[in-house]
């Protein structure tokens, strides 16, 4: 099989690590690629840890299981990384992305037994303002992890995304402008 | 031959089930939510409120009344279907029973969920396994796709005339129904083509006066039985059959069950639903190494392909059937006590090991069946099939 992608998402309940996780495997979805989008799925409630997974690859994965070795790794909430084994499995090639306004740096020493590569994106920022709230800081986390993955090529990656956000928030159309900012701020000003 | 046109998506498990209900558009939905089925309602809820189906979509009180609905529905002559997980499976008990026994060919897509208690919302098969008795046809499926499809063909299925029963079509609840995968879909004059009208023989709207559910007496309580019994042996054929004319529209072929590169297999695992994708990933590792192992998927639990099944079987030196339910009877699950049952008639019986996992939502990883193929290993090596009843992905065990 030709290479897989896995990138693992965590965030906390409420944060939209999930909708993120589904939004990704929608953008490689339209670029031509077998994708998986799924969240793990415990009580849910607002605040609690959660992880959600992807796979992309150019043939389908069989696999339904959760992914332990990812190439890349999404903090959606800084603090987690003292809850939360973020690191647990992570290639050493891979990279993991973190929404802090710190720079890659300051977490180096957090991220104990991890020598890759560390990426930082001020997504909280650019959520309150871009969306007028701090917690929507998936699709500016969003577009880091494509930039920093280049899971999708950049070509035809913001036509992709928005006919993505079309589909996901049909039933929200004023959401999508200003979503599509947060993205295209996250793959711009994500550092590393 | 050309195939029908395929449209490509990406669709979760459930929208999945939730469009192949929009193509088929039934006369009668009636559902309860419960999670994770819960968003197959909500999908189907909406295309009703578009007017996208004209189905009666009724919002009953709870899972004994989507059932009793769906009944009602089907006396009168209509296609009827529901959506349920777990206790609301549970709490539909009592109509199953009603449903095949009255040879209403009713289509129910269940998301499979562990049952209380303690109480846990993810997924394993007590739910569905624990209905196995109950009369209904059961279909198993790996993905978003085979849900799709094993969907679409249970309604032809259902409605057969040498069958004449409902039929539930499962999905692992959160693996498979909360996941986006790429999917090939069939336009909607397709599926609708497929399935065609129901036309019901017997029915309370016929203009002949029809009891529906009468007291059955010992007089002829006993032939019904008898009839419902023979009817779940006939469908094996009728399933065949239209898994036939389905591969022919879409080039997708399905059997009973599948055997993936069993062809000079030595240790095979046996499993269903989307477990059976991490296990092919595994044997095809293995394979890289030299290992002569396989899978077989079992596709179709109820009726049980007992023959089919163990002509299969016969070829292989150790064999592990994976439950994810357990019956808590002391010897092992419910697929193991058929698979193994099933072998008894051979003159060459393959070893036959059971293993419970996943209960809960455990997740089912490639080292489990590695743990199960070095288990079977070991089985061929000293020739001794030991204890049967084990667990894998279970702490302290």
């Amino acid at each position: 099989m030709s290479k897989m992608v896995e990138i693992r998402w965590h965030g906390r309940g409420g944060q939209g690590a999930k909708t993120a996780s589904l939004l990704l495997a929608d953008a490689a979805f339209m670029t031509g690629k077998f994708v998986q989008g799924f969240p793990e799925y415990g009580p849910e409630r607002m605040g609690a840890p959660i992880s959600a997974f992807n796979r992309i690859s150019d043939e389908r994965s069989p696999l339904h299981s959760n992914i332990y070795e990812p190439d890349y790794v999404v903090v959606v909430d800084a603090t987690l990384l003292s809850a939360v084994d973020v690191v647990s499995g992570l290639k050493k090639d891979g990279a993991i992305i973190i929404n802090s306004e710190k720079t890659p740096e300051e977490f180096r020493p957090l991220l104990e037994g991890y020598a890759g590569r560390i990426y930082t994106i001020d997504a909280s920022q650019i959520a309150e303002e871009e969306l007028k709230n701090r917690n929507l800081s998936n699709t500016s986390m969003l577009g880091a992890v494509v930039k920093v993955s280049g899971v999708i090529p950049e070509a035809n990656l913001i036509k992709d995304m928005e006919d993505s956000m079309k589909h996901k928030f049909a039933d929200k159309p004023h959401v999508i402008d200003s979503n599509m900012k947060a993205l295209q701020r996250g793959m711009k000003e994500v550092k590393g | 031959m050309a195939f029908a046109k395929a449209i490509r998506e990406r669709l979760s498990g459930n929208e999945a089930v939730a469009t192949a209900l929009k193509q088929i558009n039934p006369d009668v939905v009636a559902a309860y939510p419960i999670t994770p089925s819960t968003e197959v309602v909500h999908y189907f809820a909406q295309y009703y409120a578009d007017g996208e189906v004209n189905t009666e979509f009724v919002a009953v009180e709870s899972e004994h009344s989507a059932m009793s609905a769906c009944i009602g529905a089907a006396s009168a002559g209509g296609r009827s279907a529901t959506v349920t997980a777990a206790c609301g499976l549970a709490l539909m008990w009592e109509l199953l029973y009603v449903a095949s026994g009255t040879r209403l060919p009713i289509t129910l897509a269940v998301v499979n969920r562990a049952l209380s208690g303690p109480i846990n919302i993810n997924n394993d098969h007590s739910d569905s396994m624990g209905a196995r008795d109950s009369g209904w046809i059961q279909l198993y499926a790996e993905n978003n796709q085979e849900a799709y499809d094993n969907y679409i063909c249970s309604v032809r299925i259902a409605e057969h005339k040498d069958v004449q029963l409902p039929v539930m079509s499962c999905q692992d609840g959160f693996i498979t129904s909360h996941a986006i995968e790429n999917i090939e879909l069939l336009e909607d004059a397709e599926v609708k083509k497929f399935v065609g009208k129901y036309n019901c023989d017997f029915n309370m709207l016929s203009g002949t006066p029809t009891s529906v559910g009468p007291y059955d007496t010992p007089m002829f309580y006993f032939e019904h039985q008898y009839q419902r019994a023979m009817a779940m042996k006939n469908s094996k054929q009728v399933i065949l059959d239209v898994y036939k004319e389905f591969a022919k529209l879409t080039g997708r072929e399905y059997g009973l069950f599948e055997e993936y590169r069993c062809e000079d297999a030595e240790r095979v695992i046996v499993v269903l639903n989307s477990s059976a994708g991490t296990a092919k990933y595994t044997c095809d590792k293995l394979r890289e190494k030299g290992e002569k192992v396989g899978v077989i998927k079992i596709r179709v639990f109820r009726p049980f392909p007992l023959e089919e099944l163990a002509a299969a079987l016969s070829k292989f030196k150790a064999v592990a059937v994976m439950d994810k339910a357990d019956s808590f009877s002391g010897i092992g699950g419910p697929v193991f006590t058929d698979v193994r049952h099933a072998c008894y008639e051979l003159e060459n019986r393959p070893h036959i090991i059971n293993y419970i996992y996943g209960l809960g939502g455990r997740d089912v990883t490639e080292e489990n069946f590695v743990t199960v193929y070095n288990a079977l290993a070991e089985v061929v090596k000293t020739g001794k099939t030991g204890e049967i009843y084990r667990h894998v992905g279970v702490r302290g065990v």
